[in-house]
């Protein structure tokens, strides 16, 4: 039997996420990550461009994969577009190599992908396109350690996620990982729009700013200003994904891209 | 075919790629497993239900006819006379019975051919537990039939539209529920796929195929069978059967559809959870599986069946649409008997290899009977 190995101890220095958002923290900022799909449609670059210059402190980039399982109708759609359109892991980390966004990039992506290319070469691959962080929803921690050897070496930040149904113990261990932020999965659900801010939101983010002191950032089912300036009482930021990508899917484009970012910034900064 | 490890690897397959919400869940369902296997009352409801309402134990039929034509002597082992019409039933009831216990008042399951969803409707039927099946489009509408039995046993039917809107799509949209509703809800997952501990698990409740099987074999033949063949699509009616005869000289035979052979086209993956053959591209997107049975059109396949070819214990062969469909013809005409598309694939195998294996002895687990496949099967022959 092969069991995998747990994760290695969390490196003792912090990664370009990790400093750039405690950075913002320490400054008094509200943190703000949005989700953009990659490959989805050919100016998706200036979709990201777009998104930097109206206020994110970093960005989640999906790669898309073919199935989902985290992901609500909005994100699944748009990787159902994006890969229609020929979007690949290969070009979507070219492209993001000559994408100067000015703020740090984390990959969003499911497992399959990383393991297809292989630990090692995937996150030299990251690495190489500047990509600061992973995100990958279907590797929980009892399984990430082969991974984590591999991210940690190539000089990558592993986020994992933090759920309402963990125990404190596992919500513990969870951060203690966890690179860059920890990121607390804000309702039983997969991602996409609410109408309501589900109470599981705050709850989870009073827990984790209890056990740690990395950043906390709450995600999933944050879908408006409103909702992010609510969600950032409790925690140090939020990452909105399905709310942006529709704006996208709809035919929105960069600009706006630009003027929702530019919303949830003006939310979190109390304007 | 023991327990899995820790961490629920067979050899290097297997695991627990979940989305964190739900590992607290699987961690749950897997105590709660080991509790109700070990536990004497638990078996004997389980057993006495399947016995009383599911019709076991199933008999194993000789196939005097088709052991004539073929020069091999055949025996069928009869899961088709099941209550429900499948192997799906042994698996339902066990995990209905879990969800009790666990205090769960809703059931989700995916379904492909309909086989395992009119299963689950049943035992939420008869349990008085909420239902809700997820079926790709395709399959609602390639199994109209069993949809409505479905509808009929009073569960929600929820046609799935993303992707390939198949199997696969199925299973994506159940685990989507899952997520959401995991305090209240159980995943009634139909194979021996997923996350630990449902491989093992299910194969478990499949157990009851084979340890009954090598029974009847020995009072029909005095010994065992020179080869166990059962199809495989996630390969719950064959890891079912394999496991009655893993300890034996008995050769053991999965056959997949041609289109949608993990096994034998797959290379390792992780997808719905386990890490196991897997049809997929070079950057690891999972392609889409081709079967003229819904039941099989899975790009995957049960980390143990991966286990097992890795080591050599079992070997996996493929068969096409076409051979499935005179396969689905032959037994009817010589024994009497429709079987379901899916098993048809076994006996495509049997009819292909006969010429190779004259003489010797053949038991092929006969997973379901082809009353759903009847319409599809009309439409094609004419």
């Amino acid at each position: 039997m092969s069991d995998p190995a747990p994760p290695p101890e969390r490196p003792a220095e912090a990664g370009t996420l990790e400093r750039t958002l405690r950075g913002a923290r320490a400054a008094g900022r509200n943190l703000l990550v949005p989700y953009v799909t990659g490959g989805l449609g050919a100016d998706w670059p200036d979709v990201v461009r777009a998104v930097a210059a109206a206020g994110a402190d970093a960005i989640e980039i999906g790669i898309p994969f073919s199935d989902p399982v985290m992901d609500g109708p909005t994100i699944q759609a748009a990787s159902e577009r994006a890969l229609a359109q020929g979007a690949t892991p290969v070009a979507i980390l070219d492209q993001l190599a000559s994408l100067d966004a000015g703020v740090p990039l984390a990959v969003m992506t499911y497992y399959n992908l990383v393991f297809r290319a292989g630990h090692q070469r995937f996150a030299e691959s990251l690495a190489a396109a500047g990509v600061s962080a992973a995100i990958l929803p279907d590797l929980p921690l009892d399984e990430a350690g082969p991974w984590c050897v591999a991210a940690d070496a190539g000089g990558v930040e592993t986020v994992l996620l933090a759920a309402p149904t963990g125990s404190d113990e596992r919500l513990r261990r969870i951060c203690r990982r966890s690179r860059g932020f920890v990121y607390g999965v804000g309702l039983l659900g997969v991602t996409g729009e609410r109408a309501d801010l589900a109470a599981t939101a705050t709850t989870i983010a009073r827990r984790l700013k209890g056990l740690t002191d990395l950043p906390v950032l709450v995600g999933i089912g944050v879908s408006n200003a409103a909702q992010a300036a609510a969600v950032s009482r409790e925690a140090d930021g939020v990452v909105v994904g399905s709310a942006l990508v529709r704006r996208v899917l709809e035919g929105g484009g960069p600009e706006a891209a630009h003027a929702f970012v530019a919303e949830l910034r003006a939310g979190l900064d109390g304007r | 075919m023991g327990e899995p490890s820790p961490a629920g690897r067979f050899g290097q397959f297997g695991g627990r790629f979940v989305p964190e919400t739900l590992v607290p869940a699987c961690e749950d369902l897997e105590a709660e497993f080991r509790a109700a296997w070990g536990d004497p009352a638990f078996r004997a409801e389980l057993d006495g239900i399947l016995r009383d309402y599911g019709g076991r134990p199933s008999p194993v039929t000789e196939c005097h006819r088709l052991s004539d034509r073929l020069g091999v002597r055949v025996l069928l082992k009869r899961e088709d006379l099941n209550h429900t019409g499948s192997h799906k039933i042994n698996n339902v009831i066990g995990q209905t019975l879990l969800a009790r216990r666990m205090g769960k008042t809703r059931i989700v399951a995916e379904t492909g051919a309909g086989q395992h969803g009119v299963a689950t409707a049943t035992a939420c039927a008869l349990f008085g537990l909420e239902c809700k099946v997820y079926m790709g489009e395709v399959d609602v509408a390639r199994q109209a039939l069993n949809v409505f039995r479905m509808r009929l046993l009073g569960a929600e039917v929820e046609p799935v539209v993303s992707g390939s809107r198949t199997l696969k799509d199925a299973v994506n949209e159940a685990m989507r529920d899952w997520v959401a509703t995991v305090e209240t809800t159980h995943y009634c997952l139909g194979s021996v796929m997923g996350p630990h501990p449902y491989p093992w698990m299910v194969r478990e409740f499949q157990r009851v195929i084979g340890d009954e099987a090598r029974a009847q074999c020995l009072a029909v033949l005095g010994r065992d069978p020179d080869v166990v063949a059962a199809c495989v699509g996630g390969g719950s009616n064959a890891a079912g059967i394999f496991s009655g005869f893993v300890g034996t000289g008995a050769e053991l035979v999965g056959v997949e559809p041609a289109g949608g052979a993990a096994i034998g086209r797959g290379i390792p993956g992780v997808v719905h959870g386990s890490k196991s053959f897997l049809l997929q591209d070079e950057y690891g997107q999972v392609l889409e599986a081709h079967s003229i049975s819904a039941g099989l059109d899975y790009p995957g396949v049960g980390p143990e069946h991966a286990h097992l070819a890795s080591i050599g214990r079992a070997r996996y062969e493929a068969v096409t649409d076409d051979e499935v469909v005179a396969a689905f013809q032959v037994l009817s005409r010589l024994e009497g008997i429709i079987p379901a598309l899916e098993p048809a694939h076994a006996i495509a195998w049997l009819l292909r290899a006969a010429p190779g294996i004259q003489g010797r002895t053949v038991l092929v687990n006969l997973s379901g009977r082809g009353d759903k496949d009847v319409a599809q099967m009309m439409e094609r022959l004419g």
